[in-house]
């Protein structure tokens, strides 16, 4: 019934090895000709290493998830009108220096936060937005995070980080303490501030990015 | 700069004379015996006797009718033969019973998980006050749930199943497919509970942290332990397409995983490029072949012809895991990659129309003149469909890589339509299919509500076009918005609403769909339903001599 094997006949060996092959291709040319190459970027001078509590922030951050709707990319002005709306300069390789894991996200339901700290310094927003974001920005669609807060009937004790909300938000006799989590929180928000300017960047080629 | 471009060029060019090399050879019937192979999944004198165990018998006598336009005889298939196909599906039943159950409870946790996110995007102040259901941890256990979960278990039985079927013997090491599937589960589990708790590992696709991401690495690699020691046993000389698929799958994924996996190896800006690599592989290297292989499978079985060209899916077969394989980078365009990267990954996702050419020619050229089956085979509905929707996505996804169009889609909805169009569309529609021809096998047992399955496939394919008819354009209003300066950042929000609560409706019908499916799928479980003298059980032989009792009357 059948002829002798052809040349092209596939059999197991074929399909490993042609597998295998192709697939460490595809492995060196995205994954370790990126890694050979990015290996020795060195963090710009005006990038410092995050501290203890920006770091316990930014693990809160990825516990909650913000990279599914905010990305930490600005993007070149060729790309998309990212410094218009004025979420910093193209990012590089080496402002990453410090980010493993990295949050470069793919969606921007919510806008670019790689410069919100330069953009928003203030603590005081940041809390209470995200004790409840519509209570600043009207329309927003971001969740409310009442599980960093504690929602207290009386006053705060001493040491205590009361949330200075706009009028109208809480009833009467509460206070809104940040828990921890809230705080670190906000303390790596506040980091993200990524505009010194990128001048030592020789992995991707450079347009005027100003 | 020159090294790059170099290497651009030269993978193009690499590309491209492997390709017509490939196309000569074929021309020169270079390839031997392809009918001989295309033939191999079926028994002798089966071919032009249609196959569908989700079928009731009236439906049967129809789809045949359809296809060969009259009524085989029975006797002519050899009894050895269908003892062998009845020793291998025994030899499977219990592991794929237990994955496809599995498979199944993992598809109402998603679903469910699924909508929740949906409905929060529109409702922000929802169920805001526990941590563990805010939008961004429920997304990520859906995404997970269905990606590990359902649609991974449920490609796991249909490749166990299939395996023996292919090979014409019995499956070898079932215990270490029970064992893989097992762990599997498991990691699965402990993964959405982490993400709930808020340990993530925080990349998109490798949530679960990495001493989880243990136990499905092991997990998956004993899964595919009884796929080499079958191999060694097989009684056929052809290796058919679906082999090659299944085989290079279950190889694929365990290094995909571990790679992507290994902790305090991958760094900053290396890791996005890593991320992706492994989001888009665990794609086209896992979930494609494995819905590809059944398709193959499924499509010449259901409607007794052998496939259209054994060569072609030859051609689709290499030129997929080629292309697919490099086309990760497309995500990532505009960020702070090598710049050589993104362009590799647009022109290879471009590419990937070869192999998208070759599968969709290869599946529908067997098809064609035999649509009118699609009305009386259940299965055949479902796997139809998801063949198309395949190359809709495939196509979809090499125009949005194209520079112009992601610059529109890129961050925005468009993206999660698509991703829900291959792995939906494509892949969960075949799943669907698959798990209706194979449970009656497993079970012994007919579907016992067979209009139940019609609901379920009208609910799911209304709820996903509405999901992502709606979904796409909200996102395509999204980026233009987005990419307009002189609006505020705010109108890219506003205009997506309507749209995202469109989706929602189309979301609540695909989970309706689903309980639906899950319903009827436990009910077959506990044997619901009058025991019929059906096509189900009793195979080809039986089934041809009750319809020629049934020939000239209205069943």
């Amino acid at each position: 019934m059948f002829k002798n094997k052809s040349f092209w006949e596939m059999d197991e060996l074929r399909i490993i090895v042609g597998a295998m092959v192709i697939l460490a291709f595809a492995t060196g040319l995205l994954v370790v000709l990126p890694y050979l190459l990015l290996e020795d970027v060195q963090a710009p001078e005006g990038l410092k290493p995050y501290s203890k509590e920006q770091l316990a922030g930014r693990q809160v951050y990825i516990a909650n998830g913000c990279v599914y709707c905010h990305s930490q990319q600005p993007r070149d002005p060729a790309q998309g009108p990212d410094q218009k709306r004025g979420w910093g300069r193209a990012s590089i390789a080496g402002d990453y220096k410090y980010d493993t894991p990295h949050l470069l996200g793919t969606m921007r339901t919510g806008p670019d936060l790689f410069n919100i700290g330069a953009r928003q310094p203030s603590k005081d927003w940041h809390l209470g937005h995200l004790y409840q974001p519509r209570a600043y920005t009207p329309g927003s669609i971001m969740p409310a995070y009442p599980f960093l807060f504690e929602n207290r009937v009386g006053l705060a004790k001493e040491g205590e980080e009361v949330v200075n909300l706009p009028a109208g938000v809480i009833q009467d006799g509460h206070v809104i303490i940040a828990k921890p989590e809230a705080i670190y929180l906000v303390q790596y928000l506040q980091s993200l501030n990524h505009t010194y300017p990128a001048l030592n960047s020789d992995i991707r080629e450079k347009r005027d990015s100003n | 700069m020159d090294f790059t471009a170099t290497l651009l060029l030269a993978t193009f060019i690499l590309s491209l004379i492997a390709l017509f090399l490939y196309i000569w050879s074929m021309s020169m019937g270079m390839f031997g015996d392809s009918a001989g192979a295309a033939l191999t999944i079926f028994n002798e004198n089966e071919v032009g006797l249609v196959d569908d165990p989700a079928a009731t018998i009236a439906q049967l006598r129809e789809l045949q009718e359809t296809v060969t336009g009259d009524i085989p005889l029975s006797e002519e298939l050899i009894k050895d033969d269908l003892r062998a196909r009845a020793e291998a599906d025994q030899s499977t039943s219990l592991v794929v019973g237990i994955c496809l159950t599995l498979a199944v409870i993992w598809l109402l946790f998603a679903s469910v998980a699924g909508l929740i996110s949906s409905i929060k995007l529109h409702e922000p102040d929802w169920l805001t006050q526990y941590d563990w259901l805010t939008f961004g941890r429920i997304r990520p256990i859906h995404l997970n749930l269905v990606a590990y979960g359902w649609c991974s278990l449920a490609g796991i039985g249909v490749s166990l199943w299939l395996i023996p079927r292919l090979l014409k013997t019995h499956l070898v090491g079932v215990k270490y497919a029970i064992a893989g599937g097992a762990l599997w589960t498991l990691g699965v589990f402990l993964g959405a509970v982490s993400i709930a708790l808020g340990y993530s590992d925080g990349l998109e696709w490798l949530e679960f942290p990495w001493q989880i991401d243990v136990l499905l690495v092991i997990g998956g690699g004993l899964v595919g332990l009884p796929l080499w020691l079958t191999l060694l046993k097989r009684k056929v000389k052809h290796l058919y397409v679906s082999v090659w698929y299944i085989a290079a799958g279950l190889l694929w994924f365990p290094v995909l995983f571990l790679i992507a996996n290994i902790p305090y190896l991958h760094f900053g800006v290396e890791q996005a490029t890593m991320n992706w690599w492994f989001g888009h592989n665990v794609l086209g290297l896992w979930f494609t072949p494995i819905g590809l292989a059944s398709a193959y499978y499924l499509i010449p079985k259901i409607l007794g012809k052998p496939i259209y060209s054994y060569n072609l899916s030859l051609l689709g077969f290499w030129s997929l895991a080629f292309f697919y394989s490099q086309v990760g980078g497309h995500h990532l365009i505009g960020g702070p990659v090598p710049s050589w990267l993104i362009t590799m990954s647009i022109v290879q996702s471009v590419m990937m129309i070869i192999p998208v050419f070759a599968v969709t020619v290869n599946l529908h050229m067997t098809v064609l003149g035999n649509f009118k089956a699609l009305v009386h085979s259940p299965t055949l509905r479902f796997i139809v469909l998801g063949t198309m929707l395949y190359t809709a996505a495939s196509i979809q996804g090499s125009v949005e890589a194209l520079r112009s169009v992601n610059t529109i889609t890129h961050f925005t909805h468009f993206t999660v339509a698509h991703a829900h169009l291959g792995l939906y569309g494509f892949f969960s529609m075949v799943m669907f299919g698959a798990i209706y021809f194979i449970m009656p096998r497993v079970m012994n047992w007919e579907w016992p509500y067979p209009n139940l399955i019609s609901l379920h496939f009208w609910l799911v394919f209304i709820g996903f076009l509405v999901y992502f008819v709606w979904l796409s354009i909200g996102g395509w209003l999204q980026g233009l918005a987005m990419l307009n300066p002189d609006e505020p950042f705010m109108k890219s929000v506003a205009i997506t609403l309507p749209y995202l609560e469109a989706r929602s409706i189309g979301g609540a019908l695909m989970t309706i769909g689903h309980f639906i499916f899950a319903f009827h799928f436990f009910a077959m479980g506990w044997k619901f339903g009058p025991k019929r003298l059906g096509a189900t059980l009793i195979g080809s032989s039986l089934t041809n001599k009750i319809w020629s009792q049934f020939e000239g009357k209205n069943v």
